[in-house]
């Protein structure tokens, strides 16, 4: 009994290949998951701009109620309601959708924080709306999402976790397994954090040095 | 509307506007003949601005009519009741007005070049080639063609102005808006600017329509200056009467306060 409790390096290191391709795919969700966030973000900041209330209040309501539910719990109403989907393809979707009323707020922002006089030059040329959104606005507005873009990214990253709820072996579920069938959770979960720490650190010292050289 | 040398380029018939209580302009009646240089005076917050802006679609009339060259801009008449006119058709009438800013107002994820050449060719459809051209003509004109590639962060104020200017004759307007376009300007570089204000003036056709606290430029460019006062125009004439005459005891005022 004590043996098991003792930390063994050998365990650790037979648990890193699972790890690692646990990894992958956490990173694969991730990165999946934050192009649908930025993407879709970016619509719903676009479209809740528009001044019919038709369209800005159910949107509104949307976002509000995936806002106010747990990640978790949409993860497993989603792989319920859509059993003919791989639950991969699933938790990637629902990270995004829920990263997406986050991402929105962040673009709102940037967009909000173009000057006034932007858009009245663009209404001085008489440009298209397509042309002052695509080519005048979101250049600018951009520009500013991107240290709340690479934030929400290491976050996302960091919950990945929760696909152990919906059978995704990534990372985290890796070491479950690997802890159910040797009994050896602490090397296996320590490991796991370590892996998490070594990839989200370097990423959040280059987010905040993207920061600085914008602000 | 027929055509012809009598329609002015710009009317307003009884405009009004208002911010919430603030009343700025009441009814208001003028017209600018095609060609004319004129410069609207008055004290801070009689509605100059507001009146370019109205021009420009930045805010809209409360009441009245707006004629471009004679055709309806905002809001036409149909039978008696005043109706708004729908972007699209807007649209038509607002490419042939332009637009410098205090602020300029450059777009700065553009370089120069691409300032001006943005509009002639999402908007008028030139190809890019002919775009280019005549943006460099622009830019040799207003002294910057060796600043074609750069940012325009770069650039000193006269500079930025010089290019916003540029650009908006890019669009080749028929009647161009000037907002105290060197008033954010160091006083050294406002000759600049003037100066290249000053050519066009001699060397185009443009209808002109000047904001401006420099009392010299409204001299030497402008043939007609309105002094505005309570929403209304008080007193019309050519500069060199206004300046050493003027009438009306609110324009001997406000001369007095800024010459
Ligand atoms: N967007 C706005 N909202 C509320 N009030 C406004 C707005 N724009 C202008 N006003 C008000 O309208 C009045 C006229 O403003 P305007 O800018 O046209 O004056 P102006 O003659 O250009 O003055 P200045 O010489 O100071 O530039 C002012 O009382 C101003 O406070
Ligand atoms: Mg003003």
């Amino acid at each position: 009994m004590n043996d098991t409790q003792a930390w063994n390096w050998e365990h650790a290191a037979a648990v890193l290949p699972e790890l690692l391709e646990g990894l992958q795919i956490t990173i694969l969700a991730t990165v999946v998951g934050m192009v649908i966030a930025s993407v879709l973000g970016l619509l719903v900041a676009i479209v809740r701009r528009s001044r019919l209330r038709v369209v800005t209040f159910p949107i509104g309501f949307l976002v509000e109620f995936i806002r106010s539910t747990p990640l978790l719990v949409q993860l497993v109403f989603a792989n319920l309601l859509f059993t003919q989907f791989p639950s991969l393809a699933i938790g990637c979707v629902v990270l995004g959708v829920h990263y997406a009323t986050y991402m929105s707020e962040v673009y709102r922002a940037g967009i909000d924080a173009v000057p006034k006089g932007q858009w009245e030059a663009a209404i001085a040329l008489d440009l298209p709306r397509s042309r002052t959104w695509g080519a005048v606005v979101l250049p600018q507005a951009i520009r500013n999402t991107l240290p709340g873009l690479g934030n929400y990214a290491i976050s996302m990253f960091k919950e990945t976790p929760f696909l152990f709820a919906i059978a995704v072996v990534e990372m985290y579920t890796a070491a479950q397994q690997y802890g159910a069938e040797t009994f050896r959770y602490m090397e296996a979960i320590t490991m796991a954090g370590l892996l998490f720490l070594l990839v989200s650190y370097p990423t959040s010292l280059l987010v905040r040095r993207l920061e600085n050289r914008l602000a | 509307m027929p055509e012809n040398d009598t329609t002015p380029a710009i009317q307003f018939q009884g405009v009004g506007k208002r911010f919430g209580d603030n009343v700025v302009l009441d009814g208001l009646d003028f017209s600018v003949a095609k060609g004319d240089r004129v410069t609207l005076i008055g004290p801070s917050g009689s509605g100059k601005t507001t009146i370019l802006r109205l021009l420009m679609t930045l805010e809209e009339a409360n009441d009245g009519l707006i004629y471009v060259d004679g055709d309806p801009y905002t809001h036409e008449m149909r039978g008696d009741k005043r109706v708004a006119i729908p972007e699209k058709r807007r649209s038509l009438v607002r490419r042939r007005v332009g637009m410098v800013f205090q602020q300029f107002n450059l777009f700065p994820n553009m370089t120069v070049l691409e300032n001006i050449i943005e509009a002639p060719i999402h908007v008028l459809g030139k190809p890019k080639a002919e775009a280019i051209a005549s943006a460099e003509a622009l830019l040799d004109k207003v002294g910057l063609a060796d600043k074609r590639d750069a940012r325009t962060t770069q650039l000193s104020g006269g500079q930025q102005q010089r290019v916003a200017i540029a650009r908006s004759l890019a669009m080749e307007p028929e009647i161009l808006l000037l907002d105290e376009v060197t008033s954010s300007l160091d006083p050294e570089l406002v000759a600049d600017v003037l100066g290249v204000l000053r050519n066009i003036a001699e060397t185009t056709d443009i209808t002109m329509l000047i904001v401006t606290h420099e009392m010299q430029f409204a001299r030497e460019v402008s043939n007609r200056v309105l002094m505005f006062d309570g929403g209304k125009i008080i007193e019309e004439a050519a500069p060199d009467t206004i300046f050493t005459s003027p009438t009306h005891e609110r324009t001997k005022e406000f001369l007095r306060a800024i010459l």
